[in-house]
């Protein structure tokens, strides 16, 4: 597996002061639920990226990733649920734990048929969300026009988690070494849309 | 008068390398944290310094007289076999002295500043250099319970410098050093096995095996991790740095978890890393939080 550059290593220490601050200031005035679902999500990108920095990329070989990665778009999106339609909280807690609990068990027992699709449409439906409920919120005027800047941080998230996704399944569209490259950007980018998209929203 | 500078340049590294900056540094953090966390204030730059240069000489002193004293386990080891005194670059009798000024100073200058914090000084000097080091060190592989006990020690000056006085939360942030250490040592003793079996001293994985070893770290964290948190609440901290507080704790417990399911070489020195980064992040949120009170 590729080393790691002195600046993916400053993007990843950067990203995890981000998610920092989002957990102790960027969340504080929302509802409870909300808060724990917000601290789960970046207080996962957090301990990543902590991680990565001191593992290097060959926790990516990890088992582990897969639910780590699957939390964090989870987490959001139940957090932006629970912010701007929380008519649909409970239902979406519920598809949230058991989505959680199929990639789990697919991951981890013998299941590997139903694995991709159970993991790609936990992932479709909460990236929707991530990426699609800011720009409706915003377009809406439901929420601030700078709210916008959290789906491009859910755009984002997107991404890298397809580009993990591929270099996981071992076919990846683009050249492992380019994806290593380019994950420490995309973790980073994103946590700094979503602190400035908040920070815009309130 | 440059061959004199060079020389001095040169014996000055040495005395460095014998006070394990890092080590040095993270307790003096503690003790930074512990000052801080009493609310006192903080821009008394006078005090804060005060602390910092009595903290250090005390801390990097009773590190010094411990190389001093471990000089033959050093030898023996290849992790250590070329410190300043094993390579014979510096006389034992120049570390003792360097050692003893230094830790002499140090509680010279705390007991300068207050009676309280120079009494929890000098029991961190005592219990690290006398008890654990000279004592247990070579006998028994509970001597680092007694290495936690010092350990704890800054934290705890730090705190009753700010406060005048032992209060429960310096009690705990003390504990949430104490149960840390284990954490820390343990991952380093499995880690360097080999050199600590043939240097003779006796370690947890030697005595009671890995995977009783790896069941220990995993206790130990849970217990620093509960102590630290009690103490962040004694210290009345908002809810978003509890947040982050409990964050950095699910990490420690997650990994040592895993460390104890899916034990490896690499998660061990992960461990050991994430360990460090636990203690200094906690105590540099304790500092920043202490602002914001």
């Amino acid at each position: 597996m590729a080393k790691m550059t002195h600046v993916s290593r400053l993007l990843l220490l950067l990203t995890a002061l981000l998610a920092a601050y989002q957990i102790v200031v960027g969340i504080d005035a929302f509802p409870t639920l909300a808060v724990v679902s917000f601290t789960v999500a970046f207080g996962i990108l957090l301990l990543a990226s902590l991680l990565l920095i001191i593992l290097g990329y060959e926790i990516l070989a990890s088992a582990s990733v897969l639910i780590a990665s699957t939390l964090i778009p989870l987490g959001v999106s139940l957090g932006l649920i629970a912010l701007y339609l929380p008519g649909y909280s409970v239902g979406y807690l519920v598809f949230s734990l058991l989505g959680l609990l199929a990639v789990f068990v697919t991951r981890t027992m013998t299941f590997k048929r139903v694995a991709v699709p159970v993991f790609a449409g936990v992932h479709g439906v909460s990236g929707l969300i991530i990426f699609g409920l800011p720009l409706w919120m915003s377009l809406s005027g439901r929420a601030p026009a700078g709210f916008l800047i959290a789906g491009l941080g859910g755009g984002l998230m997107g991404v890298g988690g397809l580009l993990l996704a591929f270099l996981k399944s071992g076919k990846p569209i683009l050249s492992e070494k380019t994806i290593l490259t380019v994950l420490p950007v995309l973790l980073f980018l994103m946590t700094l849309a979503y602190v400035i998209g908040f920070k815009m929203s309130t | 008068m440059n061959s004199f500078l060079t020389s001095l340049r040169s014996r000055l590294r040495l005395y460095w390398q014998m006070t394990k900056s890092l080590q040095t540094g993270l307790l003096l953090v503690t003790g930074l944290a512990g000052y801080m966390s009493a609310r006192c204030p903080v821009l008394n730059w006078t005090t804060l310094l005060q602390l910092t240069g009595s903290l250090f000489l005390a801390i990097s002193g009773s590190t010094v007289v411990n190389m001093w004293y471990d000089r033959d386990i050093d030898a023996r080891m290849k992790r250590t076999c070329s410190r300043p005194l094993p390579r014979q670059q510096i006389h034992p009798r120049e570390a003792l002295l360097l050692g003893l000024s230094m830790s002499v100073l140090g509680l010279l200058w705390a007991y300068a500043l207050s009676r309280g914090y120079a009494a929890v000084v000098f029991a961190g000097f005592f219990f690290d250099v006398v008890v654990y080091t000279f004592w247990l060190k070579r006998r028994s592989a509970w001597s680092i319970v007694w290495g936690g006990v010092s350990g704890g020690m800054p934290v705890l000056a730090g705190r009753v410098l700010g406060l005048g006085s032992i209060d429960w939360v310096g009690v705990a942030l003390s504990l949430a050093v104490l149960f840390w250490i284990p954490t820390h040592i343990m991952t380093f003793s499995m880690r360097f096995f080999e050199d600590y079996r043939q240097a003779g001293v006796p370690t947890f994985p030697q005595t009671y095996g890995f995977r009783a070893t790896r069941l220990a770290i995993a206790v130990s964290s849970v217990l620093a991790s509960l102590s630290m948190g009690v103490a962040f609440i004694g210290v009345g901290m908002t809810w978003g740095y509890l947040r982050l507080m409990a964050v950095f704790s699910a990490g420690l417990l997650l990994l040592a978890g895993y460390s104890l399911k899916h034990p490896s070489e690499r998660m061990n020195f992960g461990l050991f890393k994430y360990a460090s980064l636990f203690m200094l992040g906690s105590m540099l949120l304790m500092i920043f939080a202490a602002q914001s009170l």
